[in-house]
């Protein structure tokens, strides 16, 4: 089979497939506008079902990568395909969840789940049964009448997680979801998402800038370069199920892995800080 | 614990906690009931211990001699002539013709108000055409424009109630369209990423974050509704509050003036509580509310 024919088949298994992706803004610096290339050429090839892990220094292009998956935005090149087909804006058929919740303040957490459900056309009884099963999912039964300033950091992003998954999307994309909780909170959500994710078989992509918690959490995990951001590595990560008694975090396995990527993710770092001691910070800043 | 330790007890400040902490014993609910009623008795002795020490200088003041008694009668003569003027039906005729000029003004307001700054929040091109006109109107007094108003509208009814709108207009419209403009972006972010249309997008996102912001303008837009009333009726009526405060001093009816000025806040307190009621009916959930 030649170099093409397999690719072939790849994109064709594949769930998200990125292709040769470029993404580049107009920045106005001053009188003059400059361009500035958020990502350029990424390659990337999602299997169904799989919980890819995404890992980058801070300005990589994480946020675009999820902005054009999302299809709030479109790429300068290239194409991104889901199940075959490229993506021309945004759609039900993938939820996202974001770091700061997003949720609907003046909606409670019913209502917010409920939210989705409403803009795919459920009646009122399906909807009211939706939330409940999956408020219940995770692990919320009871808290269906609190507004999201009634309910904790953690509760939130719940809440934010069964609004994603009610629709009942193919993909869920996660974009850094647990950065801001405390680590007690990250690690149970952390557990919890991946049972969520082994009950409902969705795809996931997964954003984060904890290494830890991307060796943690994904099946493979995506090295990606600081400015401008592209696939540096995918590194498989074969530890197997993750069970709630067992610290595999302290494992030598888990260890290995984490240095690996660490190693990887180091050189970035260090670029992309001689990148932000030069004067082209402002523009890299305004594009993030 | 002996009741009479726990009543004690109560009796010093730091109690509440203390007596809460009892409340699942039979006397310890007794005892917090007792502490129920005069924590709310404190509240109540808080909150108008102001107002009962401005009530008492304003009556003792003129009795004593230090201000003239003419020119400030002391508040129980005014009290006594708010209730001839109450009992005698004026005073709910002027009050009848200030509120209603001032709320179907300010309605007016809403009607005209919310809608415009909706369009001029969430579309650019009508702010860049209206922002000048409308800055240029915000800046002009309202008060300013009371002679236009009558010359082209008449005394009566009609231009008084086109001022009070004129008035109300402003802070509905300007916190209306920071409230468009103050919605957090991942909030529509979230709503786009859902696959919703411009036309959703604005009802079931924009409208309802922008909520809050619009109350604080219809709240503002409250206090200046009367403000402006007052003074019109105060140029050309022949009835309303304003009305009666000017008529009374002319004729040198000073303590009916007062009683007149005691109502106009009644008025505005009404309006205000009013509208905070309503508020809370329409963003309670708010932290705040």
């Amino acid at each position: 089979m030649s170099e093409k024919q397999q690719q072939a088949v790849i994109t064709e298994a594949a769930k998200i497939s990125f292709q040769n992706v470029t993404k580049r803004f107009q920045v106005r610096e001053g009188r003059g506008v400059s361009e500035f290339t958020a990502m350029d050429g990424v390659n990337l090839d999602v299997r169904p079902g799989e919980f890819m892990a995404v890992v980058g220094p801070s300005g990589c292009g994480k946020s675009t990568l999820l902005d054009l998956l999302a299809g709030l935005s479109h790429p300068t090149s290239g194409q991104i395909l889901l199940d075959g087909r490229p993506i021309t804006g945004p759609g039900l058929d993938r939820g996202i969840v974001f770091q700061q919740y997003a949720l609907f303040p003046w909606r409670t957490a019913r209502a917010n789940i409920e939210f989705g459900l409403e803009a795919k056309g459920f009646s009122q009884k399906e909807r009211r049964e939706r939330a409940r099963h999956y408020l219940a999912l995770v692990g919320l039964s009871g808290f269906e009448n609190r507004y999201p300033h009634e309910l904790s950091g953690g509760m939130k992003q719940r809440v934010a997680i069964a609004r994603s998954l009610a629709f009942d999307p193919d993909v869920l994309l996660m974009d850094e979801p647990f950065a801001a909780l405390d680590a007690q909170t990250r690690e149970s959500l952390q557990t919890e998402l991946l049972s969520i994710w082994e009950q409902t078989g969705k795809t996931i992509l997964f954003i984060t800038h904890g290494i830890d918690e991307a060796v943690y959490l994904g099946q493979r995990v995506a090295v990606m370069t600081a400015r401008p951001g592209r696939i540096k590595r995918i590194i498989d990560i074969p530890l197997g199920k993750r069970s709630e008694d067992e610290d595999i975090r302290s494992g030598a396995e888990f260890g290995a892995l984490r240095h690996e990527i660490w190693s990887e993710l180091r050189e970035e770092v260090q670029r992309s800080q001689a990148f932000d001691r030069s004067p082209v910070t402002a523009k890299a800043g305004l594009a993030k | 614990m002996s009741l009479d330790k726990a009543m004690a007890a109560t009796s010093s400040t730091a109690a509440g906690g203390l007596a809460t902490r009892q409340a699942g014993t039979g006397t310890g609910r007794a005892v917090a009931a007792a502490v129920r009623i005069r924590s709310a008795a404190a509240k109540v002795l808080r909150s108008t211990a102001a107002i009962a020490a401005f009530a008492a200088i304003w009556e003792l003041a003129p009795r004593l001699g230090l201000v003239d008694s003419t020119f400030l009668p002391p508040l129980s003569t005014v009290l006594s002539a708010w209730w001839d003027l109450a009992v005698s039906g004026a005073l709910l005729e002027h009050f009848q013709a200030s509120i209603v000029r001032s709320i179907s003004g300010l309605l007016l307001a809403i009607t005209v108000a919310i809608p415009l700054g909706l369009a001029i929040g969430y579309y650019k091109p009508v702010a860049a055409l209206l922002n000048p006109l409308l800055e240029l109107f915000r800046n002009t007094a309202a008060l300013a424009l009371l002679p236009v108003f009558i010359l082209i509208l008449g005394i009566g009814e009609t231009s008084k109630i086109t001022i009070v709108l004129f008035a109300c207009t402003w802070p509905i419209l300007l916190s209306t369209v920071n409230g468009v403009r103050s919605v957090d972006p991942l909030l529509i972010k979230s709503a786009r990423s859902l696959g919703l249309q411009p036309f959703k997008l604005f009802f079931k996102v924009i409208l309802p974050a922008s909520l809050p912001s619009i109350f604080t303008g219809i709240r503002l837009a409250g206090a200046s509704s009367i403000l402006v009333l007052i003074a019109a009726e105060m140029v050309g009526a022949k009835a309303g509050l304003g009305y009666l405060i000017n008529y009374t001093q002319y004729n040198f009816q000073i303590p009916e003036m007062y009683a007149g000025i005691l109502t106009i806040s009644a008025l505005g307190l009404l309006i205000n509580q009013g509208l905070v009621l309503l508020e809370r009916r329409f963003s309670g959930w708010k932290n705040n509310a």
